[in-house]
């Protein structure tokens, strides 16, 4: 954009001299040009978050378009002020002042058109971004107004285009899993199903903490009593790392969990796996079987008391005491 | 004073103060992080025992009286205010636990199952404040928190996914019973003992361990204060290369 | 702590507010030794009436901690500072129907040696000079746990200080830079040049303005004092409902963040009432030197913003002592309402300090450029333009919370539109070094870095603007080189280019060049060799805020750290120059070494007493360089009757 203001510049001021705009134009011509297609050809497919999900893939791609786009403005801006610097210096006895131009209208109009130009193109090219690959991995609150498409069933198989639901659930220190269409099981690993759209619903059960996968490009705020709801389709195999992302108290920086992306017979073969053992185990029973939505607060309400020992009682924001404010 | 003098002695008062900030911080800084002693466990015929105890919060007199662990000096026998501990790495490490607390119920049931233990299963007996063992070295793969009061604690190291509920003495024998006075004996106080071993990893460094039962009495959900304290409820388990 | 180097007078002049205490020996002198005791002795009776109420909560029994101590103790604690410093004299010597103390500076007369720099003065040269070694001191205090966290982060897994003690230091290093460096620019040099550039004796609020001032000092004790509680666990964003959650330490945290955003809005009013009310004849708003413009914007954002910190830091502090539920979801609170309370402060407050900076660089280029400064009016437009966006961008802090995913798109928009009137920054920079005759001294080179820093954070800060590319760096180290390239790399680099700019005028003393030198080079080398991989490490995956990470990233966090240091002795190249120039050195500047066109140099340096004789009458606008029969800026002497009776009686009197 500058390239054309100083063009402009150059053209608007007739005093007598090299022509500075064009030169600059050259040198920019020279340098930008080379840089987008490097940034395109050869650093675009390595770009991080890289292209193991869909939600990673479209950042990959935002996050190419963009540098694509801001390469060309650095290099306007700083090659103007080092060539500012190396032919408008002082020259050494030099006491002169420089000419007096205040403003010149056509520079500053072209170069308010410009910049207001970009910014309408990165606004429209981002919202399309964030519209067309259902809200672009990012948590989007309990209803979500970008979706994505597949069936939402109380038990998941392979190959159906069913909606993997998975409860994201984050306490001091660590993320679990509970995956409802498995009986509600719940794991310390994040195992999911290759090419299947999965619909993650965030929550915590205390302070926010921020649910990062960092490779499947899914970022979702964890808040307590909220359901925080993101996609994603998952399309290699492999093994991943989630951390969290938002500051949660001590151990927050080595809150993270693994996980795996298996086949998806292979998934459902897992998943049904922990689920039989879990249920086996009885530590499922106190929950409804398939619930998106999971807090402590509501176990009172099957039909077990907390067990409080000299008054105390854990969790659902109280002070540890009967005395402290309660929920209407 | 001539200007100079008494710039010159304003610019060292400055600094001194300075000085005296950095030193402070650092002090605190550092203090903070020694203060708490490491136990060092050292292994014989490839095993090492850790014995670890957890205490309600009581009357203690040392301030402030939240809920605890405490560590076994190895060779003393000694009960340390600290939940740092050392062990050798690619090692079987047994564990003991002397759970004092009396039992709540775990905020995510899940906790109930014994996970990332050899085996998956811990090894049980719980005593009345008589010294009457009325669980006997029972073996189990799950303390279910919800369907009895048999549950204090849990000791948890996330990362090598090791999740163990720490079995309490049963509420209906203990309830206003519990150990007043920390570090807790066995005689006079209704307990439960519980075993299971792990591996350590073979790479060494630190590797936390906590309790996911929200036990700080007097704050929002029970989060923070021995929760969130180094010395408390949670602690470090330092792998050192053998 | 600027030294007068003419000898004492003999006649003894006016110990300002201690004029009357000269009879009464029974209390002590207002001042810091009175303050400190009224402090100490306040923080007691606070907190002895605070375990009288709260000591039989049930929180604190169970906790072993009375919250409601701590937080009445800071109270009464300020309090008994402010007593003592004398701020309730002239308050209460009013109320008795006494007239108030002159300000003796009007009527020509200077207090000789260092005391008044340690009183609650009137003057508001003093109070910049305050402002200045205070602002340098918790500059430096910010830096030293800056260190520490660079020394943590050498290694992926061992622990150098512990995660409790790593917390504490990301948060105070956090909370010290971001709000005590707010007043950075508009504490020294806002309050020194701002009557000065306008042509006025005097700001129009004197006792706000060095309340303003005297208020930072118990800001960064009790921000300072959390680290004997074991610090604070939740950074400087102070996050619901982590922070009632937490101990002690947050207290202090946010008592300290709510008293800063007191002397914030004190500073703002003040500026604002003197810009428009106390400019000099001819002195209009299309002659408004840019540093002032940049002022009065700030003001503005700060009187309008800080207000919902300070009353999100009360409800918080409420939530932590009488358990109310603000931001208590399972109680009826909500732990967003935080999040939209404190970036809706926040984001304006990131332009509190980038806006400062952009007006003081404005006023370099233009003299080392020796151009007229290239579209005046879109520069003030970019200002206000920035400082009015910036109260409709804050929800890009939240793009991931799950706050209303539908309106992601308009603040997406927001969000970029503000890089419009930024640019315009830009544009008149490269426009005033078009055919320029550029001077490079020290304040320049700081100008030129400034453009460079500011250009990779501002290019950065567009990535953060797209939803989508935000996914990924969110909460990030990529979000922390953003705003540290904007942030350090702009307003601490142009607060640099001040220093060395204006020095010489505040005190008629300059520093040394050699040094100054060498600390802008090794300032600009670490600089960027300290935050530029730090995008790097935030692309890869690297959270903020995290002791622990993976361990493929050792390497580039060594690189980071070993910068680090660099960057933090090239700080220390500055403090010796600072202490050794100033105190032994002594190399006096007195005239208009720049060859600036603007008011402040057209006096001798330090400036009178008085600022100026007479009210002068403006002629021409303070960027007319290269104009061959350019007016001069003022005339110091008009003739009587040029300026009307309101402007020349000047009674010394000072009513705020």
């Amino acid at each position: 954009m500058s390239s054309d203001d100083t063009a402009a510049a150059a053209g608007a001021d007739a005093s007598p001299g090299p022509r500075h705009g064009r030169r600059l134009f050259t040198i920019w011509l020279v340098l930008a040009v080379p840089a987008v297609l490097v940034i395109w050809f050869a650093w675009y497919p390595h770009m991080p978050p890289g292209r193991m999900s869909d939600s990673a893939r479209h950042q990959q791609f935002d996050i190419a378009v963009l540098a694509v786009s801001a390469a060309p403005v650095i290099i306007a801006v700083l090659l103007y002020f080092i060539y500012a610097i190396v032919v408008w210096r002082a020259r050494p006895g030099d006491e002169g002042d420089g000419p007096a131009i205040y403003g010149n209208t056509k520079v500053q109009a072209t170069w308010i058109i410009g910049t207001t130009m970009i910014v309408l193109w990165l606004f429209v090219f981002g919202t399309v971004e964030l519209v067309v690959p259902a809200g672009a991995g990012a948590g989007e609150g309990p209803s979500p107004i970008w979706n994505l498409t597949g069936k939402h069933t109380a038990a998941w198989s392979p190959g159906a285009n069913d909606m993997l639901q998975i409860q994201v659930i984050g306490q001091q220190w660590a993320f679990t899993y509970r995956y409802p269409q498995f009986g509600g099981m719940e794991s310390t690993v994040l195992d999911l199903p290759a090419n299947t759209p999965i619909e993650f619903h965030v929550t915590s059960l205390d302070v926010i903490h921020s649910f990062w996968p960092y490779v499947l490009g899914v970022k979702a705020d964890a808040n307590p009593q909220v359901d925080n709801v993101a996609y994603t389709t998952v399309q290699a195999r492999g093994g991943f790392k989630v951390r969290c992302n938002e500051l949660c108290g001590i151990w927050h920086g080595a809150m993270t969990t693994d996980g795996t992306v298996l086949p998806p017979a292979a998934f459902q073969a897992w998943a049904a796996g922990v689920q039989a053992q879990e249920r086996s185990l009885g530590v499922l029973a106190v929950l409804p079987p398939y619930a998106l939505t999971y807090d402590p607060t509501v176990i009172p309400q099957l039909g077990k008391s907390i067990i409080a020992i000299d008054g105390i009682t854990g969790g659902a924001g109280y002070y540890y005491n009967s005395s402290d404010p309660v929920t209407p | 004073m001539s200007v100079a003098a008494r710039a010159a002695v304003l610019i060292v008062a400055f600094l001194g103060v300075v000085g005296l900030g950095v030193f402070t911080a650092v002090y605190y800084v550092g203090a903070a992080t020694t203060q708490l002693p490491v136990v060092h466990y050292t292994a014989s015929s490839g095993q090492v025992n850790v014995v670890l105890q957890e205490d309600p919060q009581n009357d203690s007199a040392s301030r402030p009286d939240w809920v605890a662990y405490y560590t076994q000096d190895q060779a003393s026998k000694q009960w340390v205010h600290t939940t740092l501990f050392s062990v050798p790495a690619n090692t079987k490490v047994n564990v003991t636990i002397y759970g004092y607390d009396g039992c709540t119920p775990l905020r995510n049931n899940y906790f109930s199952q014994v996970q990332g233990t050899l085996g998956g299963t811990v090894n049980l007996s719980q005593f009345d404040q008589h010294g009457k063992e009325y669980v006997t070295s029972k073996t189990t793969s799950v303390i279910n928190s919800w369907t009895d009061c048999n549950v204090g604690h849990t000791f948890a190291i996330p990362e090598l996914g090791v999740f163990v509920p720490v079995a309490s003495p049963n509420a209906q024998l203990s309830a206003d019973n519990l150990c007043d006075s920390s570090p807790c004996a066995t005689s006079g106080n209704p307990y439960a003992v519980e075993t299971f071993s792990f591996m350590s990893p073979k790479q060494a460094g630190t590797y936390r361990w906590q309790c996911f039962v929200p036990c700080g009495g007097g704050y929002l959900d029970g989060n923070s204060g021995p929760m969130g304290t180094l010395g408390w409820m949670m602690g470090e388990m330092d792998v050192v290369s053998s | 702590m600027a030294i007068e180097i003419q000898p004492e007078r003999a006649q003894p002049a006016g110990r300002g507010p201690g004029i009357a205490a000269a009879k009464r020996r029974w209390r002590p002198r207002p001042g810091v030794p009175a303050g400190l005791i009224g402090a100490v002795a306040g923080y007691f009776l606070g907190h002895w009436l605070g375990n009288l109420l709260g000591g039989g909560y049930d929180r604190s029994s169970l906790a072993d901690t009375n919250d409601v101590a701590i937080v009445l103790g800071y109270a009464f604690g300020v309090l008994g500072w402010l007593a003592g410093l004398g701020v309730f004299n002239d308050l209460f010597l009013m109320m008795a129907g006494k007239p108030a103390r002159e300000e003796p500076r009007l009527l020509g007369t200077q207090e000789p040696g260092l005391a008044k720099y340690f009183r609650y003065t009137l003057d508001h040269k003093v109070v910049g000079i305050q402002y200045l070694y205070g602002m340098i001191a918790y500059f430096l205090t910010g830096g030293l746990f800056a260190m520490a966290i660079r020394s943590e982060l050498l290694s992926p897994s061992y622990h150098l200080i512990g995660p409790n003690q790593y917390l504490m230091v990301v948060g105070e290093h956090g909370t010290m830079m971001m709000m005590m460096m707010s007043s950075v620019i508009l504490g020294p040099f806002g309050q020194y040049f701002g009557p000065l550039l306008i042509g006025s004796k005097r700001v129009a609020f004197p006792r706000l303005e060095a309340l303003g001032f005297w208020l930072t000092v118990p800001a960064y004790v009790i921000l300072l004092s959390a680290v004997l509680m074991g610090g604070f666990s939740t950074g400087w964003t102070g996050y619901e409902p982590l922070a009632t959650q937490s101990t002690q330490g947050e207290d202090a945290y946010f008592f300290a963040f709510g008293l800063m955003g007191i002397s914030m809005i004190l500073a703002g009013f003040n500026m604002i009432v003197t810009v428009i009310n106390y400019r000099a004849p001819g002195m209009r708003w299309s002659r408004l030197p840019m540093f002032v413009w940049s002022m009065f914007t700030v003001s503005f954002l700060q009187v309008l913003s800080v207000p919902v910190l300070v009353g999100a830091c009360y409800m918080a502090l409420e939530d932590r002592t009488f358990q109310t539920a603000f931001f208590t979801n399972q109680l009826g609170g909500s732990s967003f309402l935080y999040e939209d309370l404190f970036w809706f402060f926040g984001h304006p407050e990131v332009y509190i300090l980038a806006l400062p900076g952009f007006g003081v660089i404005s006023e370099i280029i233009a003299v080392f450029c020796r151009k007229p400064l290239f579209g005046y009016k879109v520069s003030v437009a970019g200002m206000l333009g920035v400082g009015t966006a910036s109260f409709f961008v804050w929800q890009h802090h939240l793009f991931d919370s799950g706050i209303n995913p539908d309106m992601r798109p308009l603040f997406m928009l927001t969000t970029e539109i503000i890089s419009i009137p930024t640019g315009f920054i830009f544009l008149v920079a490269m426009g005033t070094f078009w055919k320029a005759k550029i001077r490079f001294s020290i304040p320049m080179l700081f100008a030129l870095a400034f453009y460079f820093n500011f250009l990779l954070g501002g290019i950065s800060g567009v990535f953060l603007s797209d939803v989508p590319a935000d996914t990924t760096e969110h909460g990030s180290f990529f979000v922390m080189a953003h705003f540290h390239y904007t942030i350090m790399g702009g307003l601490i680099f142009a607060f640099f280019a001040g220093i060395y700019y204006w020095l010489p005028k505040m005190t008629g003393i300059k520093l040394n060049e050699r040094l100054g030198k060498i600390h802008f080079w090794t300032m600009f080398i670490f600089f960027n060799s300290t935050f530029l991989p730090l995008f790097g490490l935030g692309m890869l995956g690297m959270p903020r805020r995290v002791f622990e990470y993976a361990r493929n990233l050792e390497t580039l966090n060594d690189w980071v750290s070993i910068s680090a240091f660099c960057l933090g002795v090239s700080i220390l190249i500055f403090v010796i120059n600072f202490v050794m120039s100033m105190t032994f050195w002594r190399e006096p500047e007195v005239g208009n070494p720049w060859r600036t066109r603007s008011l402040e140099w057209q006096l001798p340096a330090p400036p009178p007493p008085d600022n100026f004789r007479r009210v002068p009458v403006i002629l021409a606008g303070s960027y007319d360089y290269g104009v061959p029969d350019a007016l001069p800026v003022a005339d110091f002497n008009p003739p009587p009757g040029v300026i009307g009776t309101a402007y020349a009686s000047a009674s010394g009197r000072a009513e705020g």
